[in-house]
């Protein structure tokens, strides 16, 4: 039962930073019907920025207070990352708008090349550690313990996302977004300057991204130019879960996805007798993503249905 | 001057005779091609021409996925590896196994074929990027359980890899070692490189004659519209399971081909880069034109040999020192290669006549 309690925090953790990054593969897709391919590494940017900006401020001996170091590196990061989230879909989708579907995903992946190899370049091969802003307290609950680094991971992320949906529901910005999502064509003759809004949506999208680099790398201790990719895949397969195109789908999703990670790779042991190990915890994503594609396209919470071709 | 040449141009497109000697010439330089290479470049020099080959079988197999039927594939490398694999787990001392190559390069063929509609039937009826990411999560799984499927039973040898894996040996001529035939001796490169010619010219071939086929027209018609296509008769499901499963057969032969030319095989030979890199020759040759393909494959499979021997000498004599390591210089490449590709030339550098109709219609002036 402690190992079952202790298997569901961990997954409410992971689950609520794939959260944060499948809403911004939503958001776009809501928008403009294309996966963002390079989504995953905005979020290896947002989480090497932010521990660049640690380790300089850390070296001036300025003696800021830990918290305040913290917000500080969150903010840069978030403002690189917003930067790139713009300038990838100017440079990368926005010409191709009108081009074969094929196009866009290609860009994407040369997008997504080019960031790796850059922040390869930028940041080295090797695994950096995170260091520990807050030292993680362990809390124990009902068996499990739980760090308050995760603790502060999920509030955040539930504070960001309560934000968004406001942002979405109750804005000029968010009601022009969902009237793109609807139909851009027809927001464009209400008035609603389109570009402006799908530059704006890559934007908040990236900023989602920068959070969950920074929370995730603070999570594990760790960060490195490929942690991007698997973490991006298995945000895109928490966005399909969820419904794509859905917000409170990705957040659906995400959570659900973190929860059947974990559960999953603290069982599968047991269950395959010890054929199969936690290794195998990246599989689990993808065996989530066959079988949502065989049987719900639509995903949990989706309405529209996924159109051919 | 110029008269001349358009004269000679003429001449050798026109004439029957001209056909022919062109066709017997290039014969003759591709036969001596390896001897050329081994006796003023090095040996090396041979092994990366007999790579470039296999990665022209590889690109020309996902070229009948993405570049006819225009479905994006990113996880093609798996097809390459099921392939290797099964060559190198059943001809290796391994298991003990040695079966011949004539069972193991069709066996591997048809397995990677039965992987292409396992992956392919649940995903392609959904939109096309739904495949791109499926089959990129595809490829990275096929490598986890080959880094993986080592204990508790040992099936992959793991993160190790399969070693001393049995050469392909034709009526008594082994491709790992030299042998010689009237005086000339054949080494095992040499051997492969012959081997890999032949098969790649046949791959060409069936290429060539697939894309005039009633399946090729069916695939175009998929690509260009998938309803119209339905709405002419197309069985668009079976025909997409068909292109699917035709690039992943000759994906497993190149790697069944590729267990026996390294004779060592690991899970680090198929990792996502490796099928971005086939996409890369497929996208920058042009998606869709053999010919084109085959120009992309070579180029790009060669071109790291070329900056390693070029880019750090010229780095090290402008800068004093290496800044960019050819590998990741490579990287940067191909990366800004895709997007200037497409945002610049969509049909790659040497698109079909088609195609290239087709897309400069698409973007004719006021449409973007």
């Amino acid at each position: 039962m402690d190992i079952f309690l202790q298997q569901i925090l961990n997954g409410l953790v992971l689950g609520s930073v794939y959260a944060l990054v499948a809403l911004g593969y939503t958001m776009v897709y809501g928008i403009l019907g294309l996966i963002n391919f390079a989504h995953g590494e905005v979020v290896m940017v947002g989480a090497l920025v932010s521990l660049s900006v640690v380790e300089l401020l850390l070296g001036t001996n300025l003696g800021l207070p830990a918290p305040l170091l913290g917000v500080v590196a969150l903010v840069v990061a978030i403002g690189v990352c917003m930067a790139l989230g713009f300038s990838i879909e100017r440079i990368a989708y926005r010409p191709l708008r009108r081009a074969p579907r094929l196009a866009p995903l290609i860009t994407a992946i040369g997008v997504s090349i080019l960031l790796q190899t850059l922040a390869m370049l930028i940041w080295g091969r090797r695994y950096h550690t995170v260091p520990a802003l807050i030292p993680p307290t362990p809390h124990a609950v009902a068996g499990a313990t739980i760090t308050n680094v995760q603790i502060l991971i999920i509030v955040v992320s539930a504070l960001i996302m309560a934000g968004l949906m406001g942002l979405v529901h109750f804005t000029r910005l968010g009601r022009a977004m969902r009237a793109t999502a609807e139909n851009p064509v027809v927001a464009g003759l209400m008035g609603v300057n389109i570009n402006r809004i799908i530059s704006a949506t890559f934007m908040i999208g990236s900023a989602l991204a920068a959070v969950a680099g920074v929370l995730v790398s603070s999570n594990y201790g760790v960060a490195h130019y490929y942690m991007g990719f698997v973490l991006g895949l298995k945000a895109f397969t928490a966005a399909v879960l969820g419904g794509i195109g859905n917000l409170p789908g990705a957040m659906v999703g995400g959570l659900l996805l973190g929860l059947i990670e974990s559960l999953g790779a603290g069982y599968i042991g047991d269950l395959t007798g010890g054929f199969l190990g936690s290794h195998y915890q990246d599989v689990f994503a993808f065996l989530v993503l066959i079988m949502v594609l065989v049987f719900r396209p639509t995903g949990l919470l989706g309405e529209r249905l996924s159109e051919r071709a | 001057m110029s008269a001349r040449w358009r004269e000679l141009a003429h001449w050798l497109r026109h004439d029957r005779r001209a056909k022919w000697l062109g066709l017997l010439s290039s014969g003759v330089a591709l036969a001596v091609l390896p001897f050329v290479l081994d006796a003023s470049v090095g040996r090396t020099w041979v092994r990366v021409i007999d790579l470039a080959l296999l990665y022209t079988m590889l690109a020309l197999g996902l070229n009948i996925v993405v570049g006819f039927a225009g479905l994006l594939d990113l996880g093609y490398i798996a097809f390459y590896a099921v392939g290797a694999y099964t060559y190198a787990l059943l001809a290796s001392p391994h298991f003990g196994l040695h079966l011949p190559w004539w069972v193991l390069l069709p066996a591997g063929a048809v397995l990677a074929a039965f992987f292409g509609v396992v992956l392919g039937a649940p995903t392609l009826r959904l939109r096309g990027d739904y495949l791109a990411i499926v089959t990129l999560g595809f490829g990275e799984i096929i490598r986890i359980f080959l880094n993986n499927l080592n204990a508790p039973i040992n099936i992959t040898n793991g993160p190790q890899g399969v070693n001393l894996i049995d050469p392909i040996d034709i009526a008594g001529v082994s491709f790992g070692r030299t042998n010689s035939l009237l005086g000339i001796s054949f080494p095992g490169t040499h051997l492969h490189y012959y081997l890999f010619l032949v098969l790649t010219v046949l791959v060409m071939f069936v290429c060539i004659r697939l894309e005039d086929s009633r399946l090729g027209r069916a695939w175009v018609a998929i690509r260009e519209d998938e309803i119209a296509a339905l709405a002419m008769g197309i069985n668009t499901r079976n025909v997409k399971l068909l292109a699917f499963a035709m690039g992943a057969t000759f994906g497993g032969v190149a790697g069944g081909l590729f267990s026996s030319l390294q004779g060592f095989v690991s899970p680090e030979s198929f990792v996502v880069w490796e099928s971005i890199t086939v996409l890369c020759m497929v996208v920058l040759g042009g998606m869709g034109h053999v010919a084109g393909v085959v120009l992309g494959a070579l180029t790009l499979a060669t071109l790291p040999e070329l900056l390693r021997h070029t880019a750090a000498p010229m780095q090290q004599q402008l800068f004093g020192k290496v800044i960019l390591d050819p590998e990741s210089l490579r990287m940067l490449l191909f990366g800004l290669a895709l997007i200037l590709v497409m945002l610049l030339r969509p049909a790659g550098l040497w698109p079909s006549p088609t195609r290239r109709r087709e897309l400069t219609s698409a973007h004719a002036p006021g449409a973007v």
